[in-house]
């Protein structure tokens, strides 16, 4: 499984540009599904088709990253954001356009460290010229941090582990699952991270019985950190609620009861800033009962993201459970 | 001259009822049906029967203003804000309140009595108010009430040289664009849809989209031009004189990439002049538009304006020609090629 | 039933957003069971918990109105339970000020009564004294030891605000989420006064969930019902020192009518025309930013319900101690239920006409 999130968490995909991890995946799911679709949006859905109630499965395929509004005379691009992208994180980062080419972030002068906004940062992509950058990138071309995957052994470290490793989840869950007791929809929706567009739209042509999303949370295991009862290593994080969404307490209490019976390890999660596609999901139509599953992930919207194996295999576990189980209790 | 008129009509969030009824009155004349929604957003179709796939080009009928709070017991009107105004703009400025369009204007304490540091700090609407001369609130209460809407006073007409001036250009402009189209004729079905209240929210885009289910929009804006005294370059976004700025991305929407690909290749092919909106902040219409139901392919085109969200704006008269150009020319291309595909 | 012994149960019940099963069963077993048995003809629970209480309209082709009165209330939710304390959020818009010294009652395996508490001032320095105390610092002590505590609260557990429901001077009633309970109360005193009327309009009194974390039940219970016109009934501020009358209306005076881009112009008509034939006093309410309440949701839901907005004068708006009159809430009730009796098809095929001219 390691390797499979080192392949998704290599791909250059932020919002609104997706098609190369759109394609990725497509690899990865087509003998496990009856049937695979792109919506208008570029939504990947893939479906195991079966008698029960509905189930939409969501892990976005897209990540933050930094898009091309102006080229300078002598070829310095500056940028602006694609989803949370903070001016903080960016200094001297090494990043790569979704075409390949690479670049390096500087900064103006700063008086006060206050000063500091995306206005004062710019990418260096090496060139000499207004003219000879553009001939490598064009305004409107989008960047992601350029990191590599690491194998810290029980801890792995990468990029976009928002959201690629629930990605990761859902496709390994699929791979594992023999027999579903539902109609299962595994949606990899695009534009999260600028909106939770992808899932609103998906889910309105699913019109699902029931949401899980699949992504990332915080924790509050470093040093000086935000309260936070979630750790790494703990287990499945179960949501409750954050920005987006209140789990609906079936949902969530299905999610306890399958882990509880099943020995997954869990802890429940409480998330105080953030939303995810389930924000979108419940809303849908005359609503969706929705709840997640996250996988808690230190350093979250920085170029390392780091999570625990244990969390992802009992991740895995949790989202299997859910697509072989009786799921009728959680829609009464 | 339809710039003109429309944006000497009055149109806040809410209150488009003057905007709606001059587009009813023209679009009736041209198109095969026009209907409205809930939200009041007018809806023109034509070639609805023809072969292809049906396309909303959308504008919004209205203006950001201010609205009647209260009236206190010496006549004077206190005020809010309806959509994002600069406040700073406010003071010293003339409006007109109401259906009755009662002339007021927005008063400042003389500078001679202001204390030294007052002068830096701007003031906030709630602190401004709106005196229509009247003796006090019964004889204010005769002619205004609480909840009528003001909107600017500002004449509209050509200004230097091939410039136009007035207020709510954005989307006065865009709604020009429209009904210049509709008295075009394609070989697709085209929804006209002329949206109410975008400036605080977007949302009569949304329930026009529903009732609509195209399979592709293009929104026409008036959009910021920061090419003004001190702007840095790269933070200009748009400059007058260079043609419709096509958006890649905003707060709202990722345009969708074949579809802004063909936007420019149309451009191009018809040697029509075009920039890129280079700014990324600021929502349209186009938001709402891409999430409807099942989602919908959204771009927008906008002619830049100086000065937007304020008494007056100014555009360049043959950057709005070259959209009416552009509009025109994509709704060809995709009559005759489709639609743009992965 | 008196309304104001209803009331007190709707206010004394807890329904955090999120968790309004408790509050929701109080008002469903008014009508299943209780007082308020044969004023609808049917009541359900929608895929997020709104409670839709539906009383059929006599004709055919009625048309259909919403009344949405949201029954959730703001409150708290535990992020961390650490030896003798429990750390928590907020769940909707809680003013923090208010919490320090505040009771609780905690949602755990049983319902544990507990006490928001910070650093005491004798041990703060100079800086944190002057300052407001952070939501972070603060801790909820509920005098059990570590290991109770671990066995009865976990995680993810919502917390409610502890407050009886406290008469004061001419019909005043002051207490907990009055918003929006005092419109969930107004619905039925509608529904009490339609009792053996027979109207033309099919009604749907919505008590909607989750209004306070963004107007979401109102969005999904409106999609479902699908209504001609849809009315929210929620509070807005009562006068105080501090507000003048551009933003706080009299407590006592009637139900205020919002004028703004939320509110259809012929809704609002009739609605006036609804009050003056019922004889009800009523404000107006000039609203030039209309997100605040679940009209917003309402309004523009598939391709759009034609809204009004009603609401009740409230002082100290998201403290325990938010106060409302009596009368305002059967005025209000009186005001829906004339507005139903004089709802037609005609009306409804206006709403869209009107735009023409």
């Amino acid at each position: 499984m390691k390797d499979l999130v080192k392949r998704l968490t290599s791909i250059s995909s932020p919002s609104g540009f997706e098609d190369e991890i759109r394609e990725a995946i497509k690899s990865e799911v087509k003998d496990y599904c009856d049937e695979i679709r792109v919506d208008a949006l570029g939504n990947l859905i893939a479906v195991r088709r079966g008698t029960g109630p509905k189930i939409q499965f969501a892990a976005h395929m897209d990540e933050i990253g930094m898009i091309a509004t102006d080229i300078d005379e002598k070829g310095f691009v500056r940028f602006s954001n694609v989803g949370g992208v903070s001016p903080h994180r960016l200094f001297g980062q090494r990043v790569r356009f979704t075409n390949g080419v690479v670049g390096t972030i500087g900064m103006e002068k700063l008086d006060d460290i206050k000063e500091l906004n995306l206005d004062k940062l710019f990418i260096d992509i090496g060139a000499t010229s207004r003219e000879s950058a553009q001939e490598l990138i064009s305004i409107g071309d989008c960047a992601t941090y350029l990191h590599g995957f690491d194998d810290l052994g029980q801890r792995i470290v990468a990029k976009a582990m928002d959201d690629r490793i629930g990605c990761a989840v859902l496709i390994e869950a699929m791979r594992r699952t023999e027999q579903c007791q539902s109609e299962v929809y595994c949606t990899f929706t695009v534009q999260e991270e600028v909106g939770l567009r992808g899932a609103a739209t998906s889910a309105f042509g699913i019109d699902p019985d029931l949401g899980i999303a699949i992504d990332v949370t915080g924790t509050g295991d470093t040093p000086e950190s935000r309260r936070m009862a979630v750790s790494l290593g703990k287990g499945t994080a179960i949501k409750v609620k954050d920005q987006s969404v209140i789990a609906h307490p079936k949902v969530k209490q299905l999610l306890v009861d399958l882990a509880e019976r099943n020995g997954v390890p869990y802890q429940l999660e409480v998330l105080t800033a953030g939303g995810t596609d389930s924000g979108a999901i419940h809303l849908t139509r005359d609503g969706v009962r929705s709840g997640v599953i996250s996988i808690p992930s230190r350093y979250i919207h920085c170029p390392s993201e780091m999570v625990d194996m244990i969390d992802v295999e009992a991740s895995v576990k949790l989202v299997s459970l859910v697509m072989s189980a009786d799921i009728s209790e959680a829609l009464q | 001259m339809l710039l003109q008129e429309l944006s000497n009509l009055d149109g806040v969030s809410g209150r488009e009822d003057e905007v709606r009824s001059y587009i009813y009155r023209k679009a009736s004349a041209l198109a095969d049906d026009v209907y409205f929604d809930a939200m009041g957003s007018l809806i023109a179709v034509k070639g609805r029967d023809k072969r292809g796939p049906a396309v909303m080009m959308a504008a919004h009928m209205d203006e950001v203003g201010l609205m009647v709070t209260s009236i206190d017991k010496s006549g004077l009107l206190k005020i809010d804000t309806i959509g994002s105004i600069d406040h700073r703009v406010l003071v010293s400025k003339t409006v007109r309140v109401g259906k009755d369009k009662v002339p007021g204007v927005i008063g400042a304490k003389p500078i001679h009595l202001q204390e030294p540091d007052e002068q830096k700090k701007p003031l906030k609407a709630k602190s401004l108010y709106v005196d229509i001369g009247a003796k006090d609130k019964d004889d204010a209460e005769k002619v205004v009430s609480r909840g009528d809407v003001a909107a600017f006073d500002t004449k509209a007409g050509v200004f230097g040289q091939g410039c136009f001036k007035g207020k709510a250009l954005d989307d006065r402009a865009g709604c020009s664009v429209l009904l210049r189209l509709l008295e075009m004729d394609f070989d697709l079905p085209v929804y006209f849809a002329f949206t109410t209240q975008e400036e605080i929210g977007a949302r009569g885009a949304r329930t026009a989209a529903y009732s609509i289910k195209p399979s592709l929009a293009l929104v026409f804006e008036g959009t910021s031009a920061g090419d003004v005294a001190d702007a840095k370059e790269h933070k200009q976004s748009t400059k007058l004189g260079k043609g419709p700025a096509i958006t890649f991305m905003d707060r709202s929407v990722v345009v969708n990439r074949p579809l802004f690909t063909r936007l420019i290749e149309v451009a191009e092919s018809e040697g029509i002049p075009h920039q890129l909106r280079q700014m990324t902040t600021g929502g349209t219409d186009a938001g709402p538009i891409s999430l409807s139901r099942t989602g919908v392919p959204a771009g927008v085109i906008s002619v830049p304006c100086r000065y937007i969200h304020s008494p007056v704006s100014v555009l360049n008269l043959t950057d709005f020609e070259n959209t009416v150009k552009l509009a025109s020319a994509v709704l060809r291309s995709i009559a005759t090629r489709g639609l743009p595909s992965q | 039933m008196k309304l104001d012994q209803f009331l007190e149960r709707l206010c004394t019940s807890s329904g955090v957003s999120g968790r309004e099963h408790l509050v929701s069963s109080v008002v469903s077993d008014l009508f299943t069971s209780g007082e308020a048995r044969g004023w609808a003809t049917e009541i359900r629970s929608d895929a997020l918990g709104n409670l839709v209480i539906r009383k059929a309209g006599s004709s055919p082709s009625a048309p259909k109105v919403m009344f949405a009165a949201h029954m959730d209330e703001i409150g708290l939710i535990v992020t961390e339970v650490k030896d003798q304390f429990v750390r928590f959020d907020s769940v909707g818009g809680i003013d923090v000020r208010v919490l320090l010294g505040q009771e609780v009652v905690v949602h755990g395996r049983r319902d544990v009564p507990g006490i928001i508490g910070a650093k005491p001032p004798h041990i703060q320095d100079e800086n944190e004294r002057n300052s407001s105390v952070k939501i972070e610092d603060m801790a909820i002590d509920t005098g059990l030891p570590a290991d109770e505590l671990a066995a009865q609260v976990s995680v993810g557990d919502f917390i409610s605000i502890k407050r009886d429901l406290t008469a004061l001077r001419n019909s005043h009633w002051s207490g907990k989420a009055l918003d929006d309970r005092a419109g969930v109360a107004a619905l039925i005193e509608c529904l009490r006064r339609l009792e053996g009327y027979s109207h033309a309009a099919d009604v749907y009194c919505v008590a909607t969930v989750q209004e306070e974390v963004g107007l979401r039940g109102a969005l999904v219970s409106a999609f479902g019902i699908d209504p001609d016109v849809g009315i929210a009934i929620d509070v807005t501020h009562g006068s105080m020192p501090g507000l003048d009358d551009s933003e706080a209306y009299e407590l006592g005076k009637g139900p205020v009518l919002a004028i703004g881009p939320q509110v259809h112009p012929r809704v609002l008509e009739r609605l006036k025309a609804a009050a003056d034939e019922a004889g009800v006093r009523y404000q107006t309410e000039p609203s030039p930013n209309p997100r605040g309440t679940d009209t917003y949701a309402i309004q523009m839901v598939r391709d759009g319900v034609p809204t009004g907005l009603v609401s009740i004068p409230l002082k100290y708006m998201h403290t325990s101690v938010e106060t409302v009159c009596l009368k305002d809430i059967q005025e209000t009730g009186r005001l829906l239920a004339q507005f139903v009796i004089s709802l037609d098809s005609d009306f409804v095929e206006g709403l869209k006409c009107c735009f023409k001219s």
